[in-house]
Order: structure tokens, then C-alpha cells, then sequence
């Protein structure tokens, strides 16, 4: 015991340690009122269909193209079916979707990320060009290259979009891997004798957190874009499931015969959920960024 | 080339390298360096920037394999990298490292106690009443009291956090520790302040220091010996005091003739002090083109 | 524009710059806090003055604040008068002549330099938007002014880009940028701390040949306290935002009239000598806004601090030619122990 050196090292300054919802709270208003959006979303993509007053499913041919009245908020759609009951029906596999690539994609593309910017040498080149490769394929493409294989429907899409962002999440997220790995504390631990992966795993990936997330959020807009385009073609989810991507698809007539509302209000359920999406994503990155430093 | 460094009583020296040289491409970064450090006793790697100082500490760490030449510490070689992570632990427990910059040599998510606790659990399989006893230990060895000790790096002085770099790499209980230009960024009381603590930790644990430094009085105040640097080629070495106090070679004259003191005025193309230059001098540059960055 | 002052010989001129109770507050975490607190100081024409503190002191702040560069949300308080004007009530056409004048000198040459630009154009953009001057005139004022910092073959430097020359070579372009101009006061703000001991003592030689040689005055900050002694006649002492001590270089350290400096040269390890163990100071510098309020801001640290210490704020008070922030000034004379102790 070292009582001798007793000097103080002088005092330490506070730093406020704030949870999620500290987080959260700083992200400001923009940042809370999106959070909101998304919670909202999330709670219908799972009650959605017990939430629905009226049946998505059923037609109802004599009421087809009819505004809101009564209890019908929304109107009918084409089929004469509640648009409002369909909206939150459809939010079911409209955000399942966009989830299952977001999940696919960002692990498949922080693993390669991380590999390549660890190892680096021949190994990161090797893999850099691979992505490259993969990068070239639109996704849509990919997407309907899988249709055409394995049948169209929510699955197949949702896999081809994956395979199709993750070059993009490994390009981003690879620099920021090859930043932390370049940082002496991550030198400090090898020369500890710590593993190469549990350094990844406990030490570089938790501080790529921040930019993980940010993607993720961006990439949940992307996807729900696309795999609405791609239900919008009639690849992806099959009539008569309830999507938001299929109701702008099958209500489009409407807009130039005068009914827009069934259409609009589904292509407004995706604007909305992307932009709160986007907004969070880049409130959380920027708070996260100004809290490390 | 005689080694000033080997000790009186021809104990087993603790680190030894011979031959060392480490080519990048076609830079030679550092060229057939050899020497040795006896136990306790510390070692000053002196040099500007492109010396090799910076590659050699690499090399010795593991984190830099040399090209050709061998690296021997505690009595076991190591100059090729670990071939089993028990191997590579191992290392760990006998060479540490503290680095230059205190803001990223600790990770940003962890606590002084969560960075040392690591460190302990994975070259001990202590329980964790045990490692928190030796955190504290350690942590109070540096000189952090308890709030110190429970926050992130983002609160803590340049001065704080070099003091949990040098209690995390002492938790491996390393026979040799690696100074590299770790007081460099520290303002001059605070820098006073860890050189005493590493002098203290010193009597405490008879670790060996190598000191990589470009600062001649830190040199002065805490090694026994010196090696000096320039452009890759080992060109004087000795005691500490004899290099500072009669440096032999050109560039080590030029070296001690640098450095700012009261009544010292600084002159355009400072004159090689001696006018006979050793043969070996075909080292020496001319002063115009040697200019380098520190950073 | 250059005040052309006539001395009556009675009195001294105006000093060209003269700062008086510069208070600067900034935004930190939503909060104005105080970065410097009531900095006076002085510069005579063709004096070479050193200011030197550790991280808090606010000696880059104070150059900054000189120079118009302070943060957005930065509350100045005080005057800054460069030969006789207000600087802060320049502006447009004025605030370009006054930088023209006041040339400010980086640690890091890299960051303040355009990297996809040549040196010639950077070197010369000063001297042909604000001065007029031709570009063929300017590139040749350019090419003698590398000349005279030590770096021949000007014109075919002028035409290489940033990253082919080294970092010490980088200073020497930028001293040669500086001088360019034809300023009056240059602002050297910790220009060797970044560069190796053999460079820093070349290019320390080639600024203050110049500055004597074109009789310019001269801020050098730096927190190397033997370096600022060396080649500065007056050398300022900054703690917690404050000025601490002024003083002849050549008394700094065998007469200092503050405890601050003397700790701190007794702090420095010495390179004739090994100590059994360092002068260190306990605790560590404080920012302006962490100093205790209504005392000394070095009280908690020092050694000879009593209870007058931590009633008021000292005063900066005239003592000797120096000047000095200390309560006990007169008491510690020839009593602060320094390195020669």
C-alpha cells in the first residue's frame, strides 16, 4: 500500500450517467414525437388486427369507393372494405418486414465489417471487393429475381433485400471498425492477451453502438419503402393481406377517378414511420456522438 | 557493441533483443538494434520522430513483428506472435504497455474498475471479492480515490485517466512496462506528479521500465540507461547521465543542445558541437532536410 | 492602418496591443461559463512577450479573443485596443487590414492549411485579395520571404502541395506566410509544441531573427516555461483564466513573484540532474469556471497559501517592474523556491 504517494490527482468532473430514457429525452421534441410515431407503430404491428373494428378482409363491393361516414373514419377502399381496419390490420406485415431486413442485414453486415476491419490484410481486400460485387445489385432487382424463384410473397423479399443492403452496412460500419480497432486501447488489450474476438465483441462493436443504431433506424425507412414498392408490383405480400404497399397499389385508381383518401392514407402511414424513423435515428447518433466525447 | 545495461551480477536480463530490424516496404524503420535490461533497472529509448523508437516498443509488445531479429523477455523468446491465446495471455503477463494519448487509450464505455477488473479476470480466475480488493489496491497504488475510480474516462483529467492506463497494465503484474512518451501529453505539474508515482510504483514492484521518450530531462529523472535513436540506426548508447552529461555521438550533442533552459538562445543550423565525428556518423544528416513531426 | 504616432519624448507611445479586463464567457453544456477572467496585458512595439500557462489557463483563449476567433456563443466582455482601436468594432475592409496586421501562427500547420492548394496560392491569397497586389509580385515576395525562413528553391517549393513537406518545414512556410503581410504583431500560438526538440530550436531561431530583424511584437504561447524564457523579454504567467505574474524573463526564475511559477519550475524534472523525487503540485490546473470563486484561484494548490488567500480575489498588483496576483506577494519575496533552490 502505497500511502506515501497520497497525492490527489484532483477532482473529478460530474457527468450526468442518464438511462434510455435520458437518452430519449435529450433527443428533443422532434426526437420524443418520433419516438412516439414508432411506439405507436410497434403496438399496432402487433394488435393491429385485434384493433381493427371491422373486418380487412371482407369485400364489400356495394360500398366501394365511399368516404368516411359513420363509423368508417377513413372510407372504404376499391372493395369496399374499411380502410381505417385495413390501415391497422396492415401494419401487421408492413413493419415486420422492413424489421426482417433491417435484423438480417445490419448482422450479416456488422460481422463482415467487423472481420474485415480486424484482420484486415489480404482478407479485408478480399472481402471488400465481394461487397462490391453484391453492391452492384439494386435491391428491387434482387427482390424480384427471388419472386421469380421462390414464388412472390413477404419471405422471399424480405431476403433479398437483406443480402442486398448488407454490402452497404459493411462499407459504412467497416469504418468505423477500422477507427476503433486503430485506437491504442484496443492495442492496449492485445497486448493484454485478449482474443481478437472477444475484443470485437466486448470492446469494438458496443462503440460502433451509436452509428449501428443510426443505420439501422435509416435502413428501417428503406426498407419499408422498398418492400412496399415491391408489394406494390405484386412481389411481395399477396392480395387480399392487408399491407400498406399493396393498398397503394390496389386503391391507385382511385386517385384520378377522385378517391385518393384510401391510397394517401396508406402511402401516408409509410411517410410517417419512415420520417420518425429517420428523425430518431439521427437524434439518437448525434446525442450518443456528442455524449462520448 | 558493449551493453553499459546488463547489470553488475550477470543475472538472467529480463529483456534482450538482438538484431532487431523491422522493414516497412522499402523503409528500414529500425536497423539491427541490440540490447539488454537487467532486472529493476530501466531503460530509456531516446529519439525524434522516425527514429524507430515508437516500432522497437511495438515489437517488444507484440504488436509489431519484426523482420528479423529476436525478442526475448522473462527467458522465453517472443519474436514471432503467440500461437495459442494461453501463449498470448502469458506475454501479457510480462510486458505492458502505457501509451502517449490518455483520451483513447481506454475505452470510452468502461469505468477504471470495469478496465481493471478485465484485465484481472482474464489472467486470474479470481473470484470477485478477491479482484475487488486488488482493484483497490491498484487504483489506490495510482493515486485515484473511489469516485475516480467508479467513472467513465469523459470525467477525468488527461492526468487521471494516464493513471488508470497505468493501473490497468500493472494489473497483469508485468515484469517490464513499456513507457511510451506516457507523460508527453500531460501538462508539466501533472506530469511531475506521474513521475513520481512511477518512480514509487518502481520501489513497490521492481518492475523495469523502457522509456520511449523524446523529453531528455524525463529521461534524466527516471532511467538508468539510454539507447539513441536516429533514423532507425541505434547511434550512442550508456548510462543516463554519462549520454546527457558527455554525449559522444553528433547527433546526440545536437539532441542535448536543443533543449529550451534559462540563458539558452537558439541558433540557425545549430553546428555539430565536436568537430571529429566517430566513423560511424554516416548517420548524420544534413540539418536542413530532417525535419520532422512529433505527433 | 497604422497609427503614426508622434512622441512628444515625455511620454511613451502607445503600446500596439493593449488588452484591459478581457472577461470571456462560453457556452459549456447549456451554461455561459467563464474561460477568462479580467486578462490585462500588454505589448510594446517590437516586444516579444511570452504568455505560459498549463490546460485552463486560457492562454489560446486569450490569443483567440485577440485575434476575433473566439467560438459562436462566446460572451466578450473588456477591451482589446491594437494601436489605439477597438478591435471589436472592426469589421468588414477594417477587420481584413487588422488581420493583415495581427498575423496569427497555429500548433498544428496541417489543420489551418488548404491541402488540395498549393503552397504559392496559399501563400500569396492575403497579399493579392486584400493588398492588391499582383500575382507575379506576390509569388515573388513569397519565394524571397521562403528564402529568409531557411527554404531555398522558392518558386518550385510554391508550386508543391502541403503533404510533401514535413511538419517542421510546414512552420517555416507558415512563419513565411505570416510575415508576408507586413504585420505589426505576430500571435504565435504554441508553434514548435507539435514539431521534434532539434526542429523547434531551428525554427524557434529563425522566428525570433525575424521578428527582431522586421522589429515585430510578438505573443509566444506556449506552456513550456524555459522556452518562453528563453526568447521573450516579458513573459506573462496565466492560471485558471487569470494573469498570474508578469515578468522579466531573465528574473522569472530566480526571482518569480508568484507561487504558481515558481511551483512550476520546480515542477520540470531537470536534465543535469536526477531528483529523489519531483516538486510536484497537488491537485490539478482548474478551467476558470472550476476555480473557487472570492479567493485565489490558486489557493487549493499552493503551499504558502493562509487565511488572507481566501478572502478576496488578489489584485494584480505593480511590484518591481512585475507584476503579480498573489496576496502574500511582498511577504514570499526571495522566498519561492524554484528549480535553482
Amino acid at each position: 500500500m502505497s500511502a506515501a504517494i497520497g497525492i490527489r490527482s484532483g477532482p473529478v468532473a460530474p457527468v450526468r450517467r442518464r438511462g434510455a430514457l435520458g437518452l430519449l429525452r435529450s433527443t428533443g421534441v422532434a426526437g420524443m414525437a418520433s419516438a412516439a410515431v414508432i411506439a405507436v407503430a410497434a403496438v399496432l404491428a402487433i394488435f393491429g388486427p385485434l384493433l381493427a373494428p371491422y373486418n380487412p378482409e371482407l369485400p364489400n363491393l356495394s360500398m366501394a369507393w365511399v368516404g368516411p361516414v359513420g363509423g368508417h373514419l377513413l372510407g372504404f377502399d376499391f372493395e369496399g372494405r374499411d380502410v381505417l381496419s385495413r390501415l391497422l390490420a396492415g401494419a401487421q406485415s408492413s413493419m415486420i418486414g422492413p424489421l426482417a431486413v433491417v435484423a438480417g442485414s445490419m448482422l450479416l453486415g456488422t460481422v463482415i465489417a467487423v472481420i474485415a476491419a480486424w484482420r484486415q490484410g489480404p482478407l479485408d481486400t478480399v472481402i471488400s471487393a465481394g461487397l462490391d460485387i453484391v453492391f452492384a445489385f439494386p435491391g428491387i432487382l434482387l427482390a424480384v429475381l427471388a419472386a421469380a424463384v421462390f414464388g412472390a410473397g413477404l419471405t422471399a423479399a424480405s431476403v433479398a433485400l437483406s443480402i442486398a443492403y448488407m454490402p452497404y452496412v459493411a462499407r459504412v460500419l467497416r469504418g468505423a471498425a477500422m477507427k476503433e480497432r486503430g485506437q491504442p486501447y484496443v492495442a492496449a488489450l492485445e497486448v493484454q492477451g485478449a482474443s481478437g474476438p472477444s475484443i470485437c465483441l466486448r470492446h469494438i462493436v458496443p462503440n460502433m453502438l451509436p452509428l449501428i443504431v443510426a443505420q439501422a433506424t435509416i435502413m428501417f425507412g428503406w426498407a419499408m419503402v422498398d418492400l412496399a414498392a415491391i408489394s406494390f408490383l405484386g412481389l411481395g405480400v399477396q392480395p387480399p393481406a392487408a399491407n400498406w404497399g399493396v393498398m397503394i397499389s390496389e386503391n391507385q385508381p382511385g386517385i384520378l377517378q377522385g378517391y385518393p383518401l384510401p391510397a394517401l392514407a396508406a402511402g401516408l402511414a409509410i411517410v410517417a414511420v419512415v420520417i420518425a424513423f429517420n428523425v430518431l435515428g439521427e437524434r439518437l447518433f448525434e446525442q450518443a456522438q456528442a455524449a462520448r466525447r | 557493441m558493449p551493453d553499459h545495461d546488463s547489470g553488475a551480477n550477470g543475472h538472467v536480463p529480463v529483456l534482450a533483443v538482438t538484431g532487431l530490424r523491422k522493414e516497412f516496404g522499402a523503409l528500414v524503420a529500425v536497423d539491427d538494434v541490440s540490447f539488454e535490461i537487467a532486472p529493476s533497472r530501466s531503460l530509456a529509448i531516446v529519439g525524434e520522430s522516425g527514429s524507430g523508437k515508437t516500432t522497437i516498443a511495438r515489437m517488444i509488445t507484440g504488436l509489431e513483428r519484426p523482420t528479423k531479429g529476436t525478442i526475448t523477455a522473462c527467458g522465453r523468446d517472443r519474436s514471432r506472435p503467440a500461437r495459442s491465446a494461453r501463449d498470448r495471455r502469458r506475454r501479457g503477463g510480462e510486458v505492458q504497455i502505457v501509451f502517449q494519448d490518455p483520451y483513447t487509450s481506454l475505452d470510452p464505455r468502461q469505468t477504471a474498475e470495469q478496465a481493471i477488473d478485465e484485465v484481472l479476470r482474464l489472467h486470474r480466475g479470481w473470484p470477485a471479492d478477491r479482484r475487488r480488493a486488488r482493484i483497490e489496491q491498484l487504483t489506490d497504488l495510482v493515486g485515484l480515490d473511489a469516485r475516480q475510480a467508479r467513472a467513465l474516462p469523459r470525467a477525468l483529467s488527461g492526468g487521471q485517466r494516464q493513471r488508470v492506463a497505468i493501473a490497468r497494465a500493472l494489473a497483469a503484474e508485468p515484469q517490464i512496462l513499456i513507457l511510451d512518451e506516457s507523460v508527453a501529453a500531460l501538462d508539466v505539474s501533472i506530469q511531475a506528479q506521474v513521475l513520481n508515482l512511477l518512480a514509487d510504483i518502481r520501489d513497490e514492484t521492481s518492475v523495469s521500465y523502457v522509456l520511449i521518450s523524446h523529453d531528455l530531462a524525463v529521461v534524466r529523472q527516471l532511467t538508468d540507461a539510454a539507447l539513441v535513436m536516429h533514423r532507425g540506426k541505434l547511434v550512442e548508447r550508456g548510462p543516463t547521465e554519462q549520454i546527457l552529461d558527455d554525449p559522444q555521438h553528433p547527433y546526440t550533442q545536437r539532441l542535448r543542445a536543443s533543449v529550451p533552459r534559462p540563458g539558452w538562445k537558439p541558433t540557425r543550423r545549430v553546428p555539430m558541437p565536436r568537430a571529429e565525428m566517430p566513423a560511424a556518423a554516416d548517420t548524420v544528416p544534413s540539418p536542413a532536410d530532417q525535419e520532422g513531426d512529433l505527433t | 492602418m497604422s497609427a503614426d504616432v508622434r512622441t512628444t519624448g515625455s511620454e511613451p507611445p502607445p503600446p500596439l496591443l493593449a488588452v484591459d479586463g478581457l472577461t470571456v464567457l462560453l457556452p459549456v453544456e447549456g451554461q455561459q461559463r467563464a474561460v477568462l477572467r479580467e486578462v490585462s496585458l500588454q505589448i510594446r512595439q517590437g516586444e516579444a512577450v511570452g504568455l505560459v500557462g498549463e490546460s485552463g489557463s486560457g492562454k489560446s483563449m486569450t490569443a483567440r479573443a485577440i485575434d476575433r476567433l473566439l467560438p459562436r456563443g462566446a460572451e466578450v466582455q473588456g477591451l482589446i485596443r491594437f494601436e489605439g482601436a477597438d478591435v471589436s468594432a472592426l469589421s468588414g475592409a477594417a477587420l481584413r487590414s487588422y488581420r493583415n496586421r495581427v498575423a496569427m501562427i497555429f500548433q498544428d500547420p496541417r489543420a489551418h492549411v488548404n491541402p488540395v492548394r498549393r503552397i504559392g496560392d496559399f501563400m500569396t491569397e492575403a497579399l493579392r485579395t486584400n493588398l492588391g497586389v499582383t500575382a507575379a509580385d506576390a509569388r515573388q515576395r513569397a519565394a524571397d520571404m521562403l528564402s529568409q525562413v531557411g527554404i531555398e528553391n522558392g518558386a518550385q517549393r510554391l508550386r508543391q502541395y502541403p503533404h510533401e513537406l514535413s511538419g517542421g518545414m510546414l512552420q517555416r512556410v507558415m512563419i513565411a506566410a505570416a510575415l508576408l503581410t507586413e504585420p505589426a504583431l505576430l500571435l504565435a500560438d504554441e508553434p514548435t509544441t507539435a514539431l521534434d526538440v532539434t526542429t523547434q530550436a531551428e525554427v524557434m531561431a529563425i522566428l525570433d531573427e525575424l521578428r527582431r530583424s522586421y522589429g515585430l511584437g510578438m505573443l509566444f504561447i506556449t506552456h513550456d516555461l524555459e522556452l518562453a524564457a528563453a526568447i521573450c523579454d516579458r513573459t506573462i504567467v496565466m492560471y485558471a483564466g487569470q494573469v498570474v505574474e508578469v515578468r522579466q524573463s531573465e528574473l522569472l526564475h530566480s526571482d518569480p513573484l508568484h507561487p504558481y511559477t515558481a511551483a512550476l519550475a520546480a515542477a520540470r524534472p531537470d536534465i543535469s540532474q536526477r531528483a529523489s523525487r519531483l516538486r510536484a503540485i497537488p491537485g490539478r490546473p482548474l478551467s476558470a469556471f472550476e476555480a473557487p470563486l472570492g479567493e485565489c484561484a490558486f489557493a487549493p494548490r499552493c503551499p504558502h497559501a493562509r487565511d488572507v488567500c481566501l478572502t478576496a480575489v488578489p489584485e494584480l498588483a505593480e511590484l518591481d517592474g512585475g507584476q503579480s496576483r498573489c496576496a502574500r506577494v511582498a511577504e514570499l519575496r526571495g522566498e519561492l523556491e524554484t528549480a535553482d533552490a
